[in-house]
């Protein structure tokens, strides 16, 4: 059971995914593509702890705590990039 | 029983992640999308979160677990202020809905009184009590 679970949930979360990747494409102003980029990086994380949860490898956790951090970082970033730059 | 218990969690917060990526498709506003967008690092993530280390079972991925549930509850509050702040400064148009803009009305009020000061030279202050 838990097999077809997970595999129910990954392909939500790659939906959720695609539709986070048609904001990214739309978005009109940058702020609305750093909104994307950042749901990107929490789906990410999400979708490697099941993958963890599923397939039981421990290590793959770190990798979630790695791409969480780098998504904070790359938010901040862009976040002051956009603070003293053009909106468009 | 702990399988039933993932189960649950894991479609759960897959459910809320869909509904956060849709609700950031559809609404109109940078400010409402990132409202919308809390959902999926909140609720969606703390569930697929605790699945996994319900279906994990061991106290090393549940510590690694929580400790990455613990961040982003942390930093997701900093990084929509930040993108906010942002996003308010570099003027990117409100939805022509926006009943309140506190941040405008506090500019519009704080500029009305020095500029009215030095245009009428002598003139009493009018408005907020100032010496």
């Amino acid at each position: 059971m838990l097999d077809i679970v997970s595999q129910v949930t990954l392909v939500t979360l790659g939906l959720a995914l695609l539709i986070a990747f048609i904001r990214l494409v739309k978005g009109p102003t940058l702020p609305d593509r750093i909104v994307a980029t950042d749901l990107f990086g929490v789906l990410v994380v999400g979708l490697i702890a099941v993958l963890a949860g599923w397939s039981g490898v421990r290590a793959t956790l770190d990798a979630a705590i790695v791409i969480a951090l780098v998504g904070f970082l790359g938010t901040i970033a862009y976040a002051t990039y956009v603070e003293r730059g053009d909106p468009q | 029983m702990i399988d039933i218990m993932t189960a649950i969690l894991w479609l759960a917060g897959s459910a809320f992640a869909l509904l956060a990526a849709v609700g950031v498709l559809s609404m109109p506003d940078v400010f409402t999308r990132m409202q919308a967008s809390t959902k999926a690092s909140t609720l969606g993530l703390g569930c697929l979160l605790i699945g996994a280390a319900l279906q994990m079972g061991d106290l090393a991925s549940f510590i690694r677990a929580a400790s990455i549930g613990a961040f982003v509850l942390l930093t997701t509050p900093v990084a929509g202020h930040v993108i906010a702040r942002a996003a308010y400064f570099a003027e990117v148009p409100l939805w022509k809905g926006t009943v309140l803009d506190e941040r405008k009305r506090d500019l519009v009020r704080d500029s009305r009184v020095p500029s009215s000061a030095q245009e009428a030279g002598d003139e009493p202050p009018t408005g907020d009590d100032q010496r």
